[in-house]
């Protein structure tokens, strides 16, 4: 493994912002993975720290082909890991939102230009994220809809879904999208857990990863088998929105089979502990996601069943 | 009068309203909305929105249509000194036009969207960040441009900034409402999280102003500034290479010379000078950061150049 400095920032007062890239093998670039971008990213940076211990084993064993390189990078934030924050430490602008970057540009866009040209010119792309609403889901691959990269390409992931996605404006300016017009086939991991750690979440994405790499060829240690994926439009998952606010208590947990007319949750007052609401599936099918904080707001996400 | 624009339920005993001022007088069916807000963390709008409030209200008679005051569209931001939407860390501006079937923000967007459209004008009026102050302007983006000049110039501000489009920018209220037929004009001005008067005055005198070239106002208005026309390639951007504390040398509003100093970003630990910041054109401060620290990259100044691609006086482009 070479360990190198990607991009170094400096800062007035602290020490220096140096993105670590983790490389492995050599020749054709292969495969890079992008862990945190966001400082609340601690599960996406966990899993690449784990997907690095495993490269490393691979590597001593001569598992790594022939001709291919693999670049990690676990964490692009962590500025804003170690102050607790989500996203830049100063304006909070979010480096996920600034690609491809520009290096004559805003701090933020420098970061995403520095990183980004390291990370260009790779067949396949894989980045670590998370929903932007807390809550837990099942592990998933999901792509964002350019037509450049082949949604049956999912597949090698072994995991149980992948998920297609219409771009939207605000997703224009990604590192997923962005990969795409710079002709990276670019997936997007879903794991469990943000700022905290899931370890069974983790294990399951690691082992959809090396899964991947072994079905492009850019390792040779056959993994465990996964799931026949099952490839979905993002329009098609079945949404349902709170209809009151107040304490919030899921009934079922995630991955559960759910009857038509199910109560899958309720809403409760928070003052006199009467249940004003309660949440019915329209549809059978499986809990996907599913809302996981003690209070909730009117017309909140708080399930996706995939029917 | 007061009306309540949408309501949502907030967890514990509390609702998210977004409320506007309808002040009506006349036969006139027209409609001006002055929409203010989106951003927690800009403020130079709230006295801008009471002073058209107060105004109209000393001398209703003088008005001939329906003025809709929209003073805090981000309600929670507001209250909080939050830029974003508070628990959501979102920007509200790259959420629009919002759906009405989609989460709480959204909802609570498009709501806003439906209210507001039909008008025959909307302002959204801005006041830049905590770390830019930004002289009085009008931005728009290209394509609209044609259509929204002629009202741009009648609004009494220093200057207008005609800027390429952005895929991204294509998700702001005033996009979304240009874009289904409301013409919407965006103020820039001020500094984040203060208020300046006279920033206020002047564009309270520029909707005035305005009001009275759409026969909604019959009181005496002042003649408006002639603004200088600026296709983007004539703003220059300064940025900073260095980290360090910006302490600038010029002031705001400047003309500069190219390679002028405009500031230095100094190293307080070891008493150096780690940039000397000079000017990348000719023109007009426009555009001065306030806040001091900065990173590599943080932007310090932006400059217009006066030069065969502006057009000073109010011409066309
Ligand atoms: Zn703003």
């Amino acid at each position: 493994m070479k360990k190198e400095i990607l991009y170094s920032l400096k800062s007035p007062y602290r020490d220096n912002l140096d993105v670590i890239g983790c490389r492995f093998g050599s020749g054709k670039k292969s495969v890079a993975i992008v862990g945190a971008t966001r400082g609340n990213k601690i599960q996406q940076m966990y899993i690449c720290s784990q997907l690095v211990r495993t490269m490393k084993r691979l590597e001593k064993t001569g598992k790594i082909s022939p001709n291919c390189e693999i670049l990690i990078i676990p964490c692009i934030n962590y500025y804003s890991m170690n102050i607790g924050k989500r996203f830049w430490t100063m304006g909070n602008t979010d480096i996920n939102r600034m690609f491809p970057g520009y290096d004559q540009g805003e701090t933020t866009q420098r970061i995403a230009d520095g990183v980004f040209r390291k990370l260009e010119g790779y067949e396949y792309g894989i980045q670590l994220v998370s929903f932007y609403q807390t809550g837990n889901f099942l592990p998933h691959v999901k792509l964002m809809e350019t037509g450049f990269t082949d949604p049956a390409d999912m597949e090698r992931f072994g995991l149980k879904y992948g998920i297609v996605r219409k771009p939207r404006p605000y997703d224009t300016t990604t590192l997923n999208y962005n990969w795409q017009i710079w002709e990276t086939k670019a997936f997007s991991v879903y794991s469990n857990e943000t700022s905290g750690i899931d370890d069974v979440s983790c294990s399951e994405v690691v082992a959809a990863i090396l899964r991947f790499m072994y079905s492009i060829g850019a390792i040779t240690e056959k993994s465990v088998p996964g799931y026949k994926t099952e490839i979905i439009n993002e329009s098609d998952i079945y949404q349902i929105r709170s209809s009151a606010g107040g304490i919030f208590r899921a009934d079922v947990p995630t991955g559960s089979p759910v009857e038509q007319g199910q109560v899958i949750g309720r809403i409760i007052d928070p003052i006199d502990g009467k249940t004003i609401s309660q949440i019915t599936t329209e549809y059978a099918g499986t809990v996907f996601f599913e809302y996981n904080q003690p209070l909730i707001n009117e017309s909140t996400m708080c399930f996706k069943i995939i029917v | 009068m007061i009306k309540t624009v949408t309501e949502t339920m907030l967890a514990v005993n509390e609702k998210l309203r977004i409320q506007k001022s309808t002040i009506k007088n006349g036969s006139e069916k027209k409609r001006i909305c002055i929409v203010t807000g989106t951003h927690g963390d800009e403020l130079e709008r709230q006295y801008l929105a009471w002073l058209i409030g107060d105004e109209l209200r000393r001398n209703i008679s003088l008005l001939d249509g329906t003025v809709d005051i929209y003073p805090a569209l981000n309600p929670l931001g507001i209250d909080s000194i939050t830029r974003g939407i508070p628990q959501f860390d979102l920007d509200m501006n790259r959420v629009f036009p919002g759906s009405r079937n989609g989460t709480m923000i959204e909802t609570v967007c498009s709501a806003i969207i439906d209210d507001i459209s039909g008008a025959d004008i909307c302002i959204d009026v801005h006041s830049s960040n905590i770390f830019l102050r930004e002289l009085p302007q009008i931005r728009m983006s290209v394509p609209t441009s044609e259509t929204l000049l002629p009202y741009a110039k009648m609004l009494n501000v220093d200057f207008i900034w005609v800027h390429e489009s952005a895929t991204v920018l294509e998700s702001t209220l005033a996009h979304s409402l240009n874009s289904t037929g409301t013409k919407t004009l965006v103020v820039e001005m001020g500094v984040g999280m203060r208020i300046t008067r006279e920033y206020g005055r002047q564009i309270f005198d520029g909707i005035f102003n305005l009001m009275k070239n759409m026969g909604m106002w019959k009181g005496d208005t002042v003649e408006p500034r002639r603004p200088i026309i600026s296709q983007n390639s004539a703003v220059g951007f300064v940025n900073s290479d260095a980290d360090g504390v910006f302490l600038p040398e010029v002031s705001f509003g400047d003309y500069v010379k190219k390679d002028d100093v405009l500031g230095n970003v100094l190293d307080p630990l070891r008493g150096e000078i780690r940039e000397v910041v000079r000017a990348v054109c000719d023109g007009l401060v426009f555009t001065l950061r306030e806040y001091p620290i900065v990173y590599g990259g943080s932007l310090l100044a932006r400059i217009l150049t006066i030069d065969d691609k502006t057009v000073k006086g109010g011409g066309e482009i």
